[in-house]
């Protein structure tokens, strides 16, 4: 359904111009529907990144938990594992290396979604000076590309993130047995949840600002000019 | 005296191609009456694309000025000069520059939801358009399953979305075969005449000529001569015999 902006008689004194938000949604979802091969690609990055994320912070998580209950068997099962735990460690947080890990495959997937979203918008070049030529203002292109990349990125954060979790729980449960997930918190996998999510989403809108802004500012007639 | 609703005054442009200054427009002065279907006719690369896009507010002139309702369009920031290409001026061009990822329908209907009209109104104008351009029931359609023929309706029918003072279009019968664009000149034309909108169309279509109330030849970036209809007739025999010559 559209939302209506309030109405407007067509006024010259008025010199309104409008794009009403659920029409821009629906031409963001249109476009990403009509190329949803290369929208896939775009979002499979997001998704693998994502679980990436996600599968570190639960996979710690789990580890935290077990360590505490204080059980002895869990802290052997941990340090067999791999954890490396002094008598006095009493939480398990991410380490250096797996941080630095996160942040570069995070990295790789920002170059790559800047790199695919530049794509679409020279894919686009002439729709996006047909849409200047009728009127659409600069910010109307940024705001479609902006929702587009909301829209991917809600998606694949999201695809990822259940992943991520999924793969951490299950490897958890093959490496410490099922008895291991018992402490851990719901709460607490729901705001790694989250988090990878807002991660997810945070990359997909950065990835996205140059090429939007590159859009939007681009002339209706350097647009219509070159030919395909 | 009629009402002038396009003035070019000395209008200049050149195009720097790393050092080398190429002038595609050298001084062009033109007025254009409200309601007329003009032609803008010369040879391939002397300037018409160029004049368009002055005219039309999507290119600015290196120097000289261009009025629209007595307005310099100059001096129109970002937002204004969006609203005149909105409200003012309806585009056709020569490869129909529909939207790919809508329907016909949606294609007529943005520049409406863009001056701010409520979808309903604009869905129910938007039909009554299509219906005028012999399209009502392809509406539904995207435009790559629409012929040539019909894609240009459907940007006539949106360049009129929002009753726009002047039509311009470029070259809109070149990538249509003879009949086809016959019938996009006669509906052009029609057009001007029903709704006193000006038409303005680049082309080299001699097609054209017939319907036009007045055609300003151009070459190498000047104008060469402008003539009225009742003029026309004889240059349009010399172009037939020229051509039977060849
Ligand atoms: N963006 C540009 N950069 C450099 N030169 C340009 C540019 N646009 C046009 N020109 C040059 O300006 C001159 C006029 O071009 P224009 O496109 O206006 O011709 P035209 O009359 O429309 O030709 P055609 O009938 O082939 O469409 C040509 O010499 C062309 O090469
Ligand atoms: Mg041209």
């Amino acid at each position: 359904m559209q939302t209506h902006e309030p109405h407007q008689t067509s006024d010259s004194a008025q010199r309104l111009l409008v794009l009403p938000l659920g029409k821009s949604i629906q031409i963001a979802f249109q476009s990403l529907r009509v190329r949803f091969l290369r929208s896939l690609i775009t979002v499979a990055s997001l998704v693998l990144a994502i679980a990436f994320f996600c599968f570190t912070q639960v996979g710690t998580d789990l580890a935290d938990s077990m360590l505490q209950t204080g059980n002895d068997g869990f802290r052997q099962a941990l340090v067999r594992a791999g954890y490396d735990l002094s008598p006095v460690t009493t939480s398990i947080g991410s380490t250096p290396k797996q941080k630095w890990l996160m942040f570069l495959s995070l990295l790789v997937c920002l170059v790559g979604i800047v790199n695919a979203q530049l794509m679409s918008v020279s894919e686009r070049v002439r729709e996006i000076g047909t849409m200047k030529c009728l009127g659409a203002l600069d910010r109307f292109i940024l705001r479609i590309f902006l929702l587009e990349a909301g829209m991917q990125g809600l998606v694949g954060s999201a695809a990822g993130a259940l992943v991520g979790t999924a793969a951490a729980l299950i490897i958890g449960m093959v490496r410490f047995g099922p008895q291991a997930l018992k402490p851990l918190a719901f709460s607490q996998v729901a705001f790694s949840l989250l988090l990878s999510m807002a991660v997810g989403l945070g990359l997909s809108l950065t990835a996205v600002i140059y090429p939007a802004a590159k859009a939007a500012r681009m002339q209706p007639v350097e647009a219509m000019r070159r030919e395909f | 005296m009629s009402h002038i609703i396009i003035r070019v005054t000395n209008v200049h442009k050149s195009f720097k191609l790393g050092r080398i200054e190429l002038p595609a427009l050298r001084g062009v002065n033109l007025e254009i009456e409200k309601g007329r279907y003009i032609s803008i006719m010369g040879p391939s690369g002397s300037g018409k694309s160029t004049l368009f896009n002055m005219i039309g507010g999507l290119d600015k002139p290196t120097s000289g000025k261009v009025f629209i309702d007595e307005v310099d369009i100059a001096q129109l920031d970002a937002y204004e000069l969006a609203w005149l290409r909105c409200r003012k001026i309806g585009y056709i061009f020569q490869t129909f520059n529909l939207i790919q990822v809508m329907t016909a329908l949606e294609n007529v209907t943005l520049p409406m939801i863009f001056a701010g009209m409520d979808q309903e109104r604009a869905v129910e104008k938007g039909l009554e358009l299509l219906k005028m351009v012999g399209l009502a029931d392809r509406f539904r359609h995207k435009p790559f399953e629409l012929s040539g023929g019909q894609q240009q309706r459907v940007a006539v029918a949106r360049a009129l979305a929002n009753d726009p003072a002047i039509i311009l279009a470029d070259e809109p019968t070149g990538n249509l075969d003879l009949t086809t664009g016959a019938e996009i000149i006669d509906l052009l034309k029609h057009l001007s005449a029903e709704r006193k909108v000006t038409v303005i169309s680049a082309t080299h279509d001699f097609k054209m000529l017939n319907v036009s109330d007045q055609v300003v030849w151009i070459r190498d970036g000047r104008i060469e001569k402008i003539e009225n209809r009742d003029e026309l007739s004889i240059s349009v025999g010399q172009i037939d015999s020229r051509a039977l010559q060849d």
